[in-house]
Parts: structure tokens; sequence; C-alpha cells
């Protein structure tokens, strides 16, 4: 691979990524450029509404993931199945992830390097900016939208302007991304129309895992793109996962920033968003009303990762899930669900009293699986947090880090995990 | 298509997210019977009340939220244009893809009350309201084209992507 840097010193990030991708020298907020797209995600829930293309740009330049309801949960889904199967065959889609490999696509694009420093990844889901934690600029797109990069391989983006975050200092232990998201979310809610870049001299202490759960989560605070810097452990960690040539996106020296904003990782405690919205509602733990919880929720695509269930198992082993209260966890693919029973992960959270399901979208999007009753309260480690997301609109969604939501499943409320960890 | 529109407003508040107009019980649904759920608990009824040719008013941030199309509801249940102080950009892309007109004025709430009838004007940005003119930006060429030709599928048809019947 090549590490040359981007070549105009005055872009930030997404702008280097999204002139490259438009064969310009540079863009500028407000410009609308029209981008070749390097690769097109296309998931199960597309497929319900479904007419086979007459031809298509590239298969190779195209993945399907069957995600947010496998396996079937009803007729529909099951004819969604049929039909991405035989589109599959018929237009020779060789990264064809069908029950058995499949995982939520986020999780599925980062297990296979779909998504690659400086290129362009495209999906029918909101929370494709989780991509942007590999450099790439990935953004969800709507149905229409994805069929018709399926069919022409380009669509077209407006340049918006770049909020940038300094990370400063390293992450205390116990503190995941979660509570580095949720603090930004809590102190400057939406950014709504802008993009958001991550860097600084802390960046290199954040493990790829949370990088993925704060690039999933930019969706949440209305971001266009969420992007990190590319450096040596997101190298790694590609290469690690087969990932080809690729030419990372770094941000010009004298960039061009809506604002800058530092967060310093050293200083952040466990926070936990009120329901609704985490935009401005989310807080330190200690400043959360002491409520009783029925379901507790790790899983999704920012946090059911190898290392969500690794936390989990850590924090519940020798203890066990309070009565009356429901631990669901759900790996985020079928790869680190094998890899959670090989290291004996899943055996610790079933024996403390959990629930270990099937790797989908499942409960977080209440569609099918572990919905909330009306007068229920949930704390989710999960993306979403919106009224009647998972079930009633008259349950109540909390979210927080995995940590926080284990360690509330085991005393029944919500609880600051550091009073377990220290 | 005409790019000036005229129509009575429904006004909702501001970061209506898409779970709230499209929620994942309705997602198991045909596209006629999810339409009847939309703000089912937000403004309970709404659905039965709206009439074809109607506009929807919303506040800031509208359309936070998912990729579901609840462009297709809206134009199901015969809204004809939306109109926002400010768009998530996710759910402005799938209106535009959608064939639905959304156009984003800043503002646009202190000068409409619900059930006022307004004419928007996509192509000039020019909005007149009983309580005055607003100039908001017009929609580019690029997203008119998408509109004219009746949203991205029935374009994709014609450049002999897709099947024409089915687009
Ligand atoms: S896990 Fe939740 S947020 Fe992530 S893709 Fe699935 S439904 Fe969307």
């Amino acid at each position: 691979m090549s590490t040359e840097q981007g070549v105009d010193g005055g872009m930030t990030v997404i702008e280097t990524i999204l002139a490259r991708a438009a064969g310009r020298d540079r863009v500028r907020p407000g410009d609308t450029v029209v981008t070749r797209v390097d690769m097109n995600v296309l998931i199960d829930l597309m497929f319900t509404r479904w007419v086979d293309p007459l031809r298509i740009a590239d298969p190779d330049r195209t993945a399907i993931v069957l995600d947010h309801a496998v396996p079937a949960p009803t007729l529909v889904d099951a004819e969604a199945g049929v039909r991405a199967r035989h589109f599959a065959e018929a237009f020779g889609i060789k990264r064809f992830f069908d029950v058995g490999r499949h995982g939520i696509c986020h999780q599925v694009i980062a297990e296979n390097a779909l998504a690659l420093p400086g290129q362009v990844l495209t999906c029918t889901d909101s929370h494709t900016c989780a991509g942007g934690a590999y450099n790439t600029a990935a953004r969800g797109l709507g149905p229409a939208e994805v069929v018709g990069i399926l069919c022409t391989g380009e669509t077209w983006y407006t340049v918006a302007p770049t909020i940038r975050y300094e990370l400063d200092g390293e992450l205390a232990p116990g503190i995941g991304g979660k509570d580095v998201f949720l603090h930004i979310a809590g102190t400057y809610g939406d950014a709504t129309n802008h993009n958001l870049e991550f860097g600084g001299p802390g960046l290199a202490s954040v493990p790829m895992n949370d990088r993925r759960t704060i690039a999933t989560q930019g969706a949440e605070v209305s971001a266009d793109f969420t992007v990190f810097e590319y450096d040596d452990r997101c190298g790694e960690f590609l290469a690690a996962h087969g990932a080809a040539e690729y030419t990372p996106a770094q941000p010009g020296p004298d960039a061009n920033y809506a604002v800058v904003r530092h967060v310093d990782l050293g200083a952040l405690v466990p926070h936990v968003a009120r329901p609704g919205t985490v935009s401005r509602n989310a807080f330190p733990v200690t400043e959360v009303e002491d409520r009783a919880v029925q379901q507790c929720f790790v899983g999704s695509c920012a946090n059911g990762q190898l290392d969500d269930l690794r936390i989990s198992a850590e924090l519940l082993r020798g203890r066990r899930v309070a009565d009356g209260v429901r631990l669901i966890v759900t790996p985020a693919s079928q790869q680190v669900y094998r890899d959670a029973v090989r290291l004996g992960y899943v055996q610790d959270i079933a024996d403390a009293g959990a629930v270990v399901t099937n790797s989908t979208c499942g409960a977080c999007f209440g569609y099918h699986m572990g919905l909330l009753g009306a007068g229920e309260v949930c704390l989710t480690a999960s993306t979403r947090n919106f009224r009647g997301r998972m079930g009633s609109p008259d349950a109540e969604i909390y979210m927080a880090s995995t940590a926080t939501v284990v360690t509330s499943a085991v005393t029944g409320r919500i609880t600051d995990p550091r009073e377990v960890l220290a | 298509m005409n790019h000036e529109i005229t129509g009575r407003t429904w006004v909702i508040g501001d970061s209506v997210d898409t779970d709230a107009m499209y929620p994942g019980f309705a997602m198991k649904l045909p596209v006629e019977e999810a339409a009847r759920h939309v703000l089912y608990d937000l403004r309970p009824g709404w659905t039965e009340q709206v009439e074809a040719g109607d506009i929807l008013v919303a506040g800031r941030n509208f359309g936070i939220g998912s990729s579901r199309p609840v462009a297709a509801l809206l134009r199901h249940l015969g809204i004809a244009a939306l109109i926002a102080e400010e768009f998530n950009s996710l759910f402005l892309r799938n209106a535009i893809n959608n064939g639905l007109p959304a156009l984003a004025v800043p503002d646009v709430r202190r000068f409409v009350s619900e059930g006022d009838v307004l004419t928007l004007n996509l192509a000039t940005g020019q909005v007149d309201t009983p309580a005055g003119r607003l100039d908001a930006a017009p929609l580019p060429a690029m997203v008119l084209d998408i509109l004219d030709a009746g949203g991205l599928l029935p374009r994709l048809a014609a450049a002999g992507y897709l099947p024409r019947e089915d687009a």
C-alpha cells in the first residue's frame, strides 16, 4: 500500500476523498460533485421491494449482506432473501454474505476490509458512517439511491463543512468509544449538514473498536460523514483483515474547519443518554437519575463487537444478572459469535443469566426480538434511543457504554461501572 | 414537473425522526398500510386528516434517523411537498430520490401557522405565505432533474437500467 498523503494542503479528510473520487484538484464546502463509488453494499431490507436491474456497473464493487432480519422472522423477509440470493447468483456478486456468513452490515464491512482508507463506500443503512473509522468516506443513503449506484457506479454529494475533533490524552480504563461520543453529543448537540473529523495526538491510543463505535454514532447527531484520520493502528487492523491496495487521505496542514474542538480523553467519565435523543441529552452517569431497568441490551453495529462481548464476559464472570432484568447480548456478526464462543465469552455471559442471541439487527430497531413493552425501562449500548425505537412508544430507552449496561444489568439500576471496576 | 406548488400546511416540530414517521412495526407492512402509521405517536389520527396536495412543514433537523423510505409513505398519503427549517441530509436525499419535492426554508415556522395555504417555487426558492414572502435557496438543477423525472427509479428506467413497467 501507499502512504502518500492528501496532495492538497487545504482540504479536510472528507474533502480530500471526495475531490479524488470526483477527479478534481479540490472541492470546497457547498460544491456539489459527482463521484465514483468504490464499494456499494446492499442489505436484506432492500429486497423486500425489489426489481432486478437490466445491467449493473460492477459486481466486484458490490456486496450484499443479510443482516436486519435474519434468519427471516416473517414471510416478507423470507421472500426478500429469495430475491437477494437470486440476484447475487444472476449478477455474479461474489461478496454475498448469506445466513451463516452473515452479520450486521457495518461489522461485515469491517471484517472484510470493504471500507478502505481514502475511498468512497455507500450502503442503504444510516449507520454506514461506521466505515469512517477506517478513513473511508462512508455514509448511509436511501434504497433508491443505492439502486442508482448499483446501476451507474456513481453518485453525487454536496460537500458540507467539517467539524474537527482533536483528541488529547488517553482513555481511562473502563471508558469506551460510547462515552467519547455521548460526551460530544451531550455537549455540542446536532451536527446537521456537517461532517465530523477525528484526529490529534490522542488518536493513537484509541482502539479500532472504539473508533468504530464513535464513527457509527455520527448518524445520531445528524452528521453527513464521520471520519477518522489514518494511522498505523488502522493500517494494522486492515492488514489483519486482508485489505487490498489503498491510499489514505490525511487532512492538509491548513485545512479549513467550521470549528475545531478538543476532547481530553483522560478526563472523560462514563456517560448516559436519557430517552429520546442523544443530542444535548447525555450526561455523566453520576448526574443521571437512579432508575431501575427491566431490559439491558449489548449489541448493534456500534457495540456488538468482539470487544463488547469480552467486556461483558469480564464483568459477568462470577456475577449474576439481577432478578427482574433481561440482559440480551447480540454479537454483531457470525464471526464475532464464533470468536466469542471459542474464547469462552459466551459461556461466561450465559452462565450469568444473560441471553446470547444470533447475530442480527434484531432488538436494535424494534422489528423482531427483544422488544419493549409499555412502561418498561431499557438501558442499551446500541445506536439509537428514539421514542418507540425498540417497541412500545411508552417504553423509555437510556443509552450507555457496554460496561455501564452490563454493570447495570447486575445491579438492576443505572449504575456507574467504576463502582464494580474499582 | 410543475415547479410551483400550492397547498394547505401541516406544521410539526424540531428533530422529528424517521422512527416517528416509519416505525419498526410498520416496516413489515405494504406501503398502503404502513402509510397509516406515519406520526402514529406524535399526531395520532393525522393520516386520516391529511389530503392530497397538502404540504408538511417541519422545524430543524427534520428526518434524523434511518434510511427507511419515509418519502414513499408521505407520497402515498398525497403530501405534495416538504418544507423544513433544516433537513437531515439523508432524509432530504431520500425525499428527492422518491420524487417528493423538499425545500429548506430557515425560520419558516415564524411565518406559517398550521392550515395556512402557501405557494412554493422549487426553481426560484420563493415561498408565498399569508404573512409574507420568503426567499430560500432554490433547488440545484441536478436535483430538479431528478424531481422532473418523478424520482430516481423512473429516471433509471428511462436510461435503460431498470425495466420500465416496474419503476
Ligand atoms: S444494528 Fe441497529 S443501527 Fe446498526 S444497522 Fe442494524 S438496525 Fe441499524
